[in-house]
């Protein structure tokens, strides 16, 4: 069985499966671009970032769509996912991951949908009173009954909303910074346990969040015909490329860290990485999805090009981000599965396709959020010149 | 030899009076809770086990009895056997194998080194990894020490599974649950002792009640020289070995 698997040295006999599967490598995924979309949106929101405006919708419908998603996963991976409301009803406070279900329903229900209604009531009462039929239905019950859309009542929404995006901000900080706690904080596994995993978790989401959105942006401008607003690419690109380089310093101090103190899993994770992890973790990770992206941004920074080339350069860097970021999340799940806890011995993930938690399965929850941010763009156009005037 | 009436009855009635009695008796042993055995107080227990390095052959007694007692299905350990070569002084890189779980006993191999074998089962940690990150307390501990799940709680995310650093939990793929060690709770708690440890030829594994001042582990401990596995992690683990090598993972 154990050559079946792939297995190389010793493992402790429960050891030759892994537990956690490409399903759980899409959950931090999820929730990172849930993150970093609504840190980009709070850029124009809070610090007053005003060129990137034309995101600000776009990005928080990404991130309502892909919040939506991001439960999905962890429910399909449950051995009884019938049971999953038990975290609600008797969580277990010591755990970490109990607290998944109220940082969720707290930053989906407290910041991100309340949010979403304050900044689109003016727009949705007008839709309600101009859209017939089953749509306008749905326009109507999204008023929630008020129809107010007085200047007293835009401006005390406006104030509101600041407020939830300024709470909204440690929110998306917490929702990700969490999931890496849930990681970092598993002391029997030295591949996790650092407390910099938070940290590095919640830059990586910016990085993946600013680098979603630009990209969404820039396709969806393009679908739509329109032209793309080059100051707004730019200020995403910079901020892109600043949260970029303080995420790959964390990483390289993490990596610094455990070569130079190379403690007793230090050989077990060198070798790994070496071997079973090298091209998911040095080609794709930090070559492809890292260096190249960090280079190409770092051009657009320090020398001057055309305004085509830029945004060439911008959607190439922003494409190798996500594929990097991807891996990053690949190799943190599933790394730290396939070296035995011994440290003497090695196992491999054979992803099934077909399956619960296969390929498949892995696919449809990617393309989901894709699908809910379409019905949802089609409901609440987040583009400016669909913006109901003042 | 003839029998007459009278003794036929007489024994007649001692087979009747045996068999209801085996039966009460298998009753409180196939329950599997403490609840079913009227006497027990869990209060009054702190179970370990003491496992002596010196003395364990690798035959696989313990792996078997454990895998037919608690129905352990094929594949998965709620015990297991590990043997370990050490050669020289190259003790971070030790030789170890464990062909299915030591169940079947080891294939003859000519040691490089020196060889010895260690029995390994859950620790039941008093500061248990795993009975932290459980997400809606499926894994709890029992006041008598002993770390259990309820399947019938357990949601099957496996979070547990990643936190325990001797690789002693398992999804059971009968009830996509986790699945452990009990240390035998239905047969501890009706005074018998663990199948492993009643299955062991030589005595190496010893059921251990911390909390009664008659039992040998009192000895054992202040005699010999002791370790857990893995101390560096800090868990309270309440599996005492005599004799264990610092090779040992």
């Amino acid at each position: 069985m154990q050559a079946a698997h792939g297995v190389e040295g010793f493992l402790y006999p429960n050891e030759v499966e892994l537990q956690w599967s490409i399903l759980i490598v899409l959950y931090p995924y999820i929730t990172g671009l849930v993150a970093g979309a609504f840190i980009l949106a709070s850029l124009e929101r809070v610090f007053k970032v005003e060129a990137v405006k034309p995101t600000y919708r776009l990005a928080l419908l990404t991130a309502l769509a892909f919040l939506l998603v991001a439960p999905l996963p962890l429910q399909l991976h449950l051995g009884h996912p019938e049971r999953s409301l038990e975290m609600y009803l008797t969580p277990h406070r010591s755990s970490a991951m109990a607290m998944f279900g109220f940082v969720y329903l707290w930053y989906l229900m407290v910041v991100l949908l309340l949010e979403i209604w304050l900044d689109y009531r003016k727009d949705i009462v007008q839709l309600s009173k101009t859209t017939r039929g089953p749509v306008g239905w749905i326009y109507k019950a999204l008023t929630l009954g008020s129809s107010n859309v007085s200047e007293g009542a835009l401006r005390a929404d406006d104030r509101i909303g600041y407020i939830v995006t300024v709470i909204g901000i440690p929110s998306a900080f917490l929702l990700h910074g969490y999931v890496g706690f849930i990681f970092g904080s598993i002391k029997a596994n030295p591949w996790w346990s650092t407390p910099l995993m938070p940290i590095v978790f919640l830059f990586s989401a910016m990085v993946s969040g600013i680098a979603a959105v630009m990209i969404l942006y820039m396709v969806s401008t393009w679908m739509r015909k329109k032209p793309l607003d080059t100051r707004c690419v730019d200020t995403i690109a910079k901020y892109l490329f600043y949260a970029f380089v303080i995420d790959f310093s964390l990483e390289m101090l993490d990596l610094i860290h455990r070569i130079y103190e190379a403690d007793e899993s230090f050989h077990t994770l060198d070798f790994m990485v070496q071997t079973r992890l090298y091209m998911s973790q040095v080609v794709l990770q930090i070559m492809l999805g890292t260096v190249a992206p960090l280079a190409v941004l770092a051009a657009t920074q320090l020398w001057t090009f055309t305004e085509a080339v830029r945004q060439r350069l911008y959607f190439a860097s922003g494409v190798l981000t996500l594929i990097g970021i991807f891996a990053m999340r690949w190799n943190v799940v599933i790394g730290g599965q396939l070296f035995s806890k011994s440290f003497l011995g090695y196992t491999s993930y054979k992803m099934e396709f077909a399956h619960r938690e296969g390929l498949l399965a892995a696919i449809a929850l990617m393309i989901l959020p894709f699908l809910l941010l379409w019905g949802l763009v089609k409901l609440l156009p987040p583009w400016p010149e669909n913006e109901a005037k003042a | 030899m003839p029998q007459g009436r009278r003794d036929f009855l007489e024994q007649a009635g001692r087979w009747l009076f045996l068999t209801s009695a085996a039966q009460a008796a298998l009753e409180f042993v196939v329950a599997g809770n403490a609840s079913a055995a009227p006497n027990y107080n869990m209060h009054t227990h702190w179970w370990a086990m003491t496992i002596d390095i010196t003395k364990c052959i690798g035959c696989g007694n313990c792996v078997r009895a454990c895998a037919e007692e608690n129905g352990v299905p094929k594949g998965f350990f709620r015990t297991w056997i590990e043997r370990y070569d050490v050669p020289g002084w190259e003790m971070d890189r030790p030789d170890v194998d464990a062909p299915n779980g030591g169940m079947d006993g080891f294939p003859d191999k000519p040691a490089k080194g020196k060889s010895f074998f260690v029995p390994k089962l859950c620790n039941h940690c008093a500061h248990s990894p795993c009975v932290q990150v459980c997400p809606v307390g499926a894994t709890f501990e029992t006041p008598d020490g002993l770390v259990i799940v309820d399947e019938q709680y357990c949601l099957g995310c496996r979070y547990c599974v990643q936190a325990c650093p001797y690789g002693c939990r398992y999804i059971n793929p009968k009830t996509n649950t986790v699945d452990k060690c009990t240390l035998c709770y239905h047969r501890i708690s009706k005074g018998l002792t663990t199948a492993c440890c009643e299955a062991c030829p030589t005595g190496c594994r010893q059921l251990a009640d911390l909390k009664n001042p008659k039992d040998p582990v009192h000895d054992f401990l202040r005699t010999n020289s002791i370790q857990v596995l893995k101390p560096q992690m800090a868990t309270g683990s309440k599996v005492y070995y005599r004799g264990l090598d610092g090779s040992v993972r």
